[in-house]
């Protein structure tokens, strides 16, 4: 045995015996109490997406502004919808957490195993439609507010070309996408919208590029239901409008953005959290919209006309006291027929489920 | 004085088991820098990392089940990495694989029978060596790069998952979300430890890894691997044909992708998504080389991966570090590993001015 032999046999050893005595500290048991009050948020993206996820840990922050020491709350940040989220809703669940919030649609199934194995925790779980005895479900009506932004972007187009930046062809989108469109083609029929799908909620690179795409074949106004504000930016450089997602997102496009559609959890937060701790919790499903306070719009670009201003502002109005219903007849379907007669409205429940294009809007919805 | 890194006549069998303990070492170091740089107590935070989440059965189990694909996975890629053939695509594969085993129980979703999760391993595993099959096709009659259309093919295989979920295979009564409908029980991998997530497709990577092992010791097609990978030459002086090696690695790799994808969404996914898994096909070609393409090595790796992401969870819930931090450790971990590898091949002198010429 040579010299160099014995020194890393005797260095390792050292360590060896260093990491077992520092071990004793490793392995002692959790000192956590559980008399406080632990409240747990679960999103999809990175809290800095500057949108979805960041306007829920708004909420939460607006929680703990609102009780104060009384309460803990936690979250788990960017993750994976699938067998992941269940193992992260379970750890929190088997924590103490008394409410857990999980904020994507895909968490729906995984959030109901959890809520299963436990009984007294409460789940609140976004945009999903499955519910349980402790799992309540909400969601906003962002729909009303992209009736307004179609209005204003009906009013602004010079092209008569929208293009939206659309995430995943679910329901929640495509809704999204026909508000849009008839509202657009209320104040000019010759509107036209055309889509591009990025298949994921927040990829800056590629939001961008499908905004870049849109505005190539000619789209003047970008609008989007992804998470980043990668695609204002690509509107603030190529000199045309855009409108924010989730929430105001100015800073990003100080001259590009009309407007931005701003997701506000904050109250619906601090009462369910309060009815968790007081007792008085029950499974609930909400979904509210402008009249709620859930769905808010930034404050307008200066550059929008007043008239413009003011026919946004009726829109917006007439939603909240119920006289105006985005989705009433008549209006036709991509493919001429009618959608829905004159005098009627869509159902929620149809609204919920709706996987077709209205007129106005190009390209195949992906099926 | 220098500092001289020159190569070792031979391998050093001591440094093959000093390096983790090294890499041990400086993560706990820059970890401990780290954590208390960040305000967090240096001993909780690795305790957080790893020891919090496995000591209690649930966490040990939930190691299992996130090491499980991975090992799978990166067991098919070390064959053909041996034979350097350089599949990237596992993630297509694995794709693949889950399109094929969760398409027998899409058409078959009424059946309640014994035979159907069988019929779904096997088809999720012909199913994966079928997408590699392609590549394996394009080099052999081609000669086109493998590393190239094993990984394009990846990008294909999640489109054609997407369409399928959001199209025929969607649940009808799913408000047409793109999923599939759930799983049912015969559809489902056993559960091997009730009120855990723990598997059946744990056995399965478990008897791959094994078979894996023998092939590649016992084997002539093993030894044939090993012989093409080292020294192509010599193996085709012996006869050996370069072609059916190629075919060999990427379908066997293929195969056991597969595999890992219908293991997963019959067993922690439960149903077919749009996306079913966070890229292990990718994760998996760092498990093979930390697991230094050996199958034991390969088991450990893949745990040490898992934990890696366990500990990112638990150190978000418990001491409120960001997700951003937690990957910096995550890599931390993973380079100082294979960095410290270098030191199996390669020896650090200390050479002073005078005496370089000895």
């Amino acid at each position: 045995m040579n010299f160099k032999t014995v020194a890393v046999l005797v260095g390792a050893a050292a360590i060896v015996g260093g990491i077992a005595y520092w071990g004793q500290d490793l392995l002692k048991g959790d000192v956590a109490s559980t008399d406080e009050n632990k409240i747990g948020f679960v999103y999809v993206g990175p809290i800095g997406d500057h949108g979805w996820s960041y306007r829920h840990d708004v909420g939460r922050l607006a929680v703990e502004k609102e009780f104060g020491s009384k309460v803990k709350t936690t979250y788990v940040e960017s993750v994976k919808e699938g067998p992941d989220s269940e193992r992260v809703i379970r750890q929190l669940a088997a924590d103490g957490h008394k409410i857990i919030f999980t904020t994507s649609f895909g968490f729906m199934n995984p959030t109901l195993k959890v809520a299963k194995q436990f009984p007294n925790v409460k789940f609140e779980h976004a945009t999903g439609y499955k519910r349980g005895d402790n799992v309540s479900t909400y969601s906003s009506r962002f729909y009303e507010g992209r009736y307004v932004i179609g209005k204003i972007a009906g009013k602004m187009t010079k092209t008569n070309i929208i293009g939206y930046v659309g995430s995943f062809p679910i329901p929640e989108v495509v809704r999204g996408i026909n508000a849009v469109a008839l509202a657009a083609r209320s104040v000019n029929p010759n509107i036209q919208i055309k889509v591009a799908w990025v298949n994921t909620w927040y990829d800056p690179g590629k939001e961008g590029d499908a905004a870049k795409a849109l505005i190539d074949q000619g789209a003047d106004i970008i609008m989007q239901h992804t998470d980043s504000p990668a695609p204002l930016q690509v509107a603030e450089s190529r000199g045309v409008w855009a409108v924010g997602q989730a929430s105001d997102m100015s800073q990003f496009a100080p001259k590009a953005q009309l407007t931005a559609i701003i997701d506000d959890w904050d109250g619906y937060y601090v009462a369910r959290a309060k009815a968790a701790l007081d007792g008085s919790w029950t499974s609930t499903d909400t979904w509210g919209g402008f009249k709620s306070g859930m769905v808010k719009l930034a404050p307008y670009n200066a550059a929008i006309p007043a008239d413009v201003v003011k026919l946004a502002k009726e829109t917006q109005a007439a939603i909240e006291n119920g006289s105006l219903k985005p989705f009433a007849g008549p209006f036709n379907k991509q493919d001429g027929t009618q959608a829905v007669a004159a005098g009627s409205e869509l159902e929620d429940g149809v609204l919920l489920g709706m996987d077709w294009y209205v007129e106005g809007i190009q390209g195949k919805l992906p099926k | 004085m220098l500092l001289k890194i020159e190569k070792r006549p031979e391998a050093s069998q001591l440094m093959v088991y000093a390096t983790p303990i090294f890499a041990l070492i400086l993560t706990i170091l820059t970890g401990s820098f780290l954590f208390h740089f960040l305000g967090v107590d240096p001993v909780e935070g690795l305790r957080n990392f790893f020891i919090k989440p496995i000591d209690n059965t649930y966490g040990a189990t939930e190691l299992l089940v996130k090491a499980t694909p991975l090992i799978l996975c990166a067991i098919g890629l070390s064959v053909g990495f041996r034979a350097n053939v350089w599949n990237i695509g596992a993630e297509g594969q694995l794709t693949m694989g889950a399109i094929f085993g969760g398409g027998v129980f899409v058409y078959f979703h009424d059946v309640d029978s014994v035979f159907l999760l069988p019929m779904m391993i096997v088809m999720g595993a012909i199913g994966g060596a079928l997408w590699a099959a392609i590549p394996a096709f394009l080099k052999t009659r081609f000669n086109a790069n493998e590393i190239l259309t094993s990984l394009m093919l990846v990008y294909v295989a999640l489109l054609v998952l997407s369409l399928l979920v959001h199209g025929s295979w969607r649940d009808p009564d799913g408000f047409n979300f793109p999923e599939s409908r759930l799983f049912s029980d015969s559809a489902t991998m056993p559960i091997l430890i009730e009120g855990t997530r723990l598997h059946f497709g744990t056995i399965i990577a478990l008897f791959a890894v094994l078979g894996t092992w023998i092939m590649l010791s016992k084997t002539l097609i093993g030894f044939q691997v090993k012989v093409i990978g080292a020294a192509p030459k010599a193996g085709g002086y012996a006869g050996f044909s370069q072609k059916k090696i190629i075919w060999f690695s990427l379908l066997f790799g293929g195969a056991m992708a597969g595999l890992a994808g219908v293991s997963e969404v019959s067993g922690p996914v439960g149903q077919l998504l749009p996306s079913i898994s966070p890229g292990y096909g990718f994760t998996a070609i760092i498990v093979a080389f930390l697991g230094r393409l050996h199958p034991v090595g390969i088991i450990f790796a893949g745990l040490l991966m898992a934990l890696t992401y366990l500990g990112g969870e638990t150190a978000q819930i418990n001491l409120g570090l960001p997700v951003a931090v937690t990957g910096v450790f995550q890599g931390m971990v993973l380079f100082y590993l294979l960095a410290c590898d270098v030191l199996v091949n390669f020896r650090i002198r200390f050479t002073l001015f005078g005496r370089a010429a000895s």
